[in-house]
């Protein structure tokens, strides 16, 4: 492990930003601390860096309590959201600033600093902007010089907070593979903060989902999107359709669709929520002979891209179903706004109340 | 983001200095006024602050410094909308001169406005054929006044001035408002806290305002005599406890203010959603 | 009462045409830069005209003489020390008090950014009757001073004392703005890279509001060379010794002596109006990479 987090707690005034978190991040991974705004993952961020001391709890690096080592003194990179790039600093300076800094028994030679500099500019393929200043550069060139900056000092553990949050959408998942690729030559430990399930799944080889303050589940993208483990992952990475239903002994009444379930054997008479993904909704025009599901009007269709996006209203239910098709199944069932259509969730996963 | 704890080094060490000096400096000395006058008897003390001179003195400096400030929040409002919606020849120049009377020693003020507005004068020379004299008389202590509190209100209201979105004028022009109405239901509202807080500002200035004063008043009592004069009148005299019984009236007045004029920025950079 | 930087943007928005729903008649605009011009003649550039025009008014070899009179000179040199012991004293103060206020937070900094404003709302009368409550001969330490043949009081360093006080708030009030604006990421992100505390300061946060300090400077200097009602009272007034410029111009003008009055009033004169070019020039300058920023930035 080279990051170990051991039940921090951090609270702000009255307000519980972290509540007994514990993290393990194995060496050479790209981690993503994944939550909506607010929910602390930039603070357990921050607490890493040591920029954040936290009320409870430590911190390991490669198995040394570093707790209460100073910031200066932890061999951290941090890139910051809105980049903190020196404004009066050429972008050479702003990248060999961790290395003049540094007293002058280790500081390297003027000619070390500037070779470093220079390789660390082409790694970032920005070399050719050493003498400007930070305002004079795109936003996602501002963004590589931070990380240049970061890397010069040699960093163990790499942190990111929001990297790619300032910038706009096409940059954006440019970069996204960027720093994929940078990582896997790289092999530096490295965790980054994003509010974005699609760029946490698409870049990180591990996902931590944090809500509230609490770690809600940790695991590969494919783990977390596929079996989440509580509502909130569920809802939080990507679209999902909620019904009520009823649980009892292996079984969830939604209406009168009766579904088997693969746990809750021993539930008795409870309410719960069930989840369904949209592409996990079928629709057929007639209702299936041996399959229970619901009768549905289609009120809004939109057909444009690889999925075909169905809004459907069930019979007496005020919310709507989302589904999604393929463009070939779409051809095939020929639906339209105003359809009556069955619908068969697949896939139903369900969450009791409590 | 209030109430984090934060990393970066020199906290104790700057706020322990800064404390350190500000006691050094302001705060001892300022405690040194309030613990002299306890040497006086509340009825001694009432007796020096209220004899007729003085009274007539505290009349002729709010008096003054209030008409001061009402001549500048009007003046001060139209020169920083000249400065800012309209293009002239000079106007940089005039735009860097608005601040003379901050950069101008005020003896130097006073001489010169003495010089200009007394009877031989170039202006007074020329007002005094209509009965109008200025230098030597309570007037003269506004024109003083006037001068040293006129950039307050310009350099208040002419960055909320700028701030100004040229949409919502647009909008109202579109939705029939004549350039009046605009004004006076759009540009007025935004501006009104920056010009309160402008004349407050030049109020609290003119009212402890000596050097610029003395030359042009004339310094007759009960007529042209300021307060901050009869502080150093006494002074001259050894009174300090009068001297000081005086200065705490105007001291506990300027407190007021200040914290009315903190009390309107704050008020000012939230409306504006933005830090002054 | 602190002294906003003006008009960062004006250039940049006198550049913005404005429509002709947004904008007066041509001849309510004339007629207000016309109100404007004939105020701000009679109240600045008429009386700034008449401090030259008396000055010369005895010729050109008055003026001269005036000017290089001993008591003029060693005013002169007297402004200059009170000045050049004051400003770096206050500066370092609104450096310490920037770095505190704009970068943590604690209780009572609310309370702390009201009572370094306190002597811009003290009459400069008031400063200088503070030290001498407590430095006169009455005074709190005035009679010990004594003992030991120290004195402040009708002496320069009751001068700079005042000097010191009515000049204290404007490099902090001009720094705090500014460095709370700025946040403290950038202070952030060089501790992350190794930097210590000074080299923070040195190396970020100062080359940052490079331009906020100079102004800073430039306001205290002007108001420490021109202070006269708080030196007024702790100087008492001995020619050639503790008078500064301001005060000499009062004597010799209370001795009817006009023409050098204002000829040393000139030299004041001619300081201000070069603080207020350094002044302009701050400005454009900080308002030119305050433009460049927001262009790039946005």
């Amino acid at each position: 492990m080279s990051i170990e987090v051991r039940n921090i707690r951090k609270n702000f005034g009255s307000f519980s930003a972290l509540n007994d978190v514990s993290l393990d991040v194995p060496s050479g991974e790209l981690v993503a601390l994944l939550g909506p705004s607010g929910c602390g993952k930039t603070t357990l961020l921050r607490i890493i860096a040591g920029l954040e001391t936290p009320d409870a709890g430590s911190i390991l690096f490669y198995g040394a309590d570093a707790t209460a080592r100073e910031v200066r003194e932890r061999e951290v990179g941090f890139v910051f959201q809105h980049y903190a790039l020196f404004r009066h600093m050429t972008v050479f300076e702003n990248v060999a600033f961790g290395l003049r800094v540094r007293p002058k028994d280790t500081r390297p030679s003027d000619a070390e600093i500037k070779r470093r500099v220079h390789d660390l500019l082409e790694l970032v393929q920005l070399d050719w902007l050493a003498d400007r200043y930070p305002p004079q550069l795109s936003g996602g060139q501002r963004q590589r010089i931070a990380l240049a900056r970061a890397l010069a000092v040699e960093p163990k553990v790499l942190l990111l907070d929001e990297p790619f949050g300032a910038l706009d959408a096409k940059v954006r998942k440019e970069l996204r593979r960027w720093l994929r690729r940078l990582h896997d030559e790289l092999h530096i430990t490295s965790i980054f903060v994003t509010h974005d399930q699609e760029e946490a799944l698409e870049v990180a080889d591990r996902v931590v989902v944090i809500n509230k303050g609490k770690i809600e589940q940790v695991g590969s993208p494919q783990d977390v999107y596929e079996n989440p483990v509580s509502p909130f992952v569920y809802q939080f990475l990507g679209n999902v359709n909620q019904f009520n239903s009823h649980v009892h002994e292996g079984e969830a009444k939604i209406g009168d669709l009766e579904l088997k379930l693969a746990n809750h054997q021993t539930t008795q008479n409870s309410a719960g929520l069930a989840f369904v993904r949209p592409h996990d909704i079928e629709i057929d025009k007639q209702a299936r002979k041996n399959q229970a599901g619901f009768a549905a009007v289609v009120s809004y269709v939109h057909a444009i891209g690889p999925l075909v996006r169905v809004e459907l209203q069930r019979s007496g239910e005020k919310d709507l179903i989302e589904a999604e098709l393929t463009q070939e199944r779409f051809r095939e069932l020929a639906i339209s706004q105003g359809q009556n259509v069955f619908i068969y969730p697949r896939n139903v996963r369900v969450f009791l109340n409590n | 983001m209030t109430t984090r704890k934060n990393v970066l080094p020199g906290f104790n060490l700057s706020l322990g200095y800064t404390i350190f000096y500000l006691s050094l400096i302001v705060l001892i000395p300022l405690s040194a006024a309030f613990i002299k006058t306890t040497e006086l008897s509340l009825h001694e003390f009432w007796a020096v602050v209220s004899t007729p001179r003085v009274v007539a003195s505290y009349k002729l400096t709010f008096g003054a410094s209030f008409i001061a400030a009402l001549i500048n929040a009007v003046f001060g409002l139209l020169t920083a909308w000249v400065l800012v919606r309209y293009t002239f020849p000079g106007k940089k120049i005039i735009d860097a001169l608005v601040d003379l009377p901050f950069a101008l020693p005020t003896a130097v003020a006073g001489i010169a406005l003495t010089a200009v507005y007394s009877n031989n004068g170039w202006i007074g020379s020329w007002l005094e054929p209509h009965g109008i004299k200025v230098a030597f008389t309570p007037l003269g202590v506004v024109v003083a006044l006037t001068f040293i509190g006129l950039p307050f209100v310009v350099r208040t209201v002419q960055p909320v001035l700028e701030d100004l979105e040229a949409e919502t004028e647009e909008a109202a022009a579109s939705l029939g408002a004549n350039r009046w109405q605009t004004f006076y239901k759009i540009i007025f509202p935004a501006v009104w806290p920056a010009l309160l807080t402008g004349f407050a500002l030049a109020f609290a200035r003119a009212i402890g305002e000596y050097g610029s004063v003395i030359f042009i008043a004339g310094n007759m009592p009960m007529v042209s005599e300021i307060t901050p004069l009869i502080i150093i009148t006494k002074l001259e005299q050894y009174d300090y406890a009068g001297a000081t019984a005086v200065a705490v009236v105007m001291l506990v007045i300027s407190f007021i203010l200040l914290f009315a004029i903190n009390g309107l920025q704050w008020w000012l950079s939230r409306r504006n959603g933005s830090a002054l | 009462m602190s002294i906003k930087v003006p008009s960062q943007y004006s250039s940049y928005q006198a550049k913005v045409a404005r429509s002709r729903a947004t904008s007066e008649s041509l001849w309510v605009r004339w007629s207000f830069i016309a109100i404007m011009l004939a105020f701000l003649t009679l109240f600045l550039i008429v009386p700034l005209v008449a401090v030259f025009t008396e000055g010369l008014r005895k010729g050109f070899d008055a003026y001269l003489a005036a000017l290089i009179d001993p008591d003029a000179l060693s005013s002169i040199k007297l402004t200059l020390i009170a000045a050049s012991i004051a400003v770096p004293l206050n500066l370092v103060f609104g450096v310490a008090a920037a770095w505190a206020i704009a970068k943590f937070e604690f209780r009572g900094k609310s309370i702390l950014i009201t009572l370094i404003d306190l002597p811009f709302a003290v009459s400069p009368v008031i400063a200088g009757l503070i030290y001498v409550l407590i430095f006169g001969l009455q005074g709190w330490v005035g009679s010990s001073l004594i003992d030991n043949d120290i004195k402040v009081i009708f002496a320069i360093p009751g001068i700079v004392l005042a000097t010191i006080f009515v000049t204290f708030p404007f490099v902090a009030r001009e720094l705090i703005p500014l460095m709370q604006a700025q946040g403290k990421e950038e202070e952030e992100a060089g501790l992350v890279l190794g930097a210590s505390g000074w080299q923070i300061l040195w190396r970020i946060t100062l080359p940052n509001v490079k331009w906020g300090l100079l102004y800073g400077v430039i306001l205290t200097n002007a108001r420490a060379m021109g202070e006269f009602g708080a030196v007024s009272v702790v100087s008492g007034h001995i020619r050639g010794m503790t008078n500064t410029m301001p005060l000499h111009v009062e004597i010799l003008y209370n001795e009817y002596n006009y023409a050098a009055a204002f000829a040393v009033a000139s030299l004041l004169a001619i300081l201000a109006l070069v603080t207020l070019v350094l002044k302009s020039l701050v400005e454009w300058q900080s308002a030119r990479s305050a433009i460049q920023n927001e262009q790039n930035f946005s």
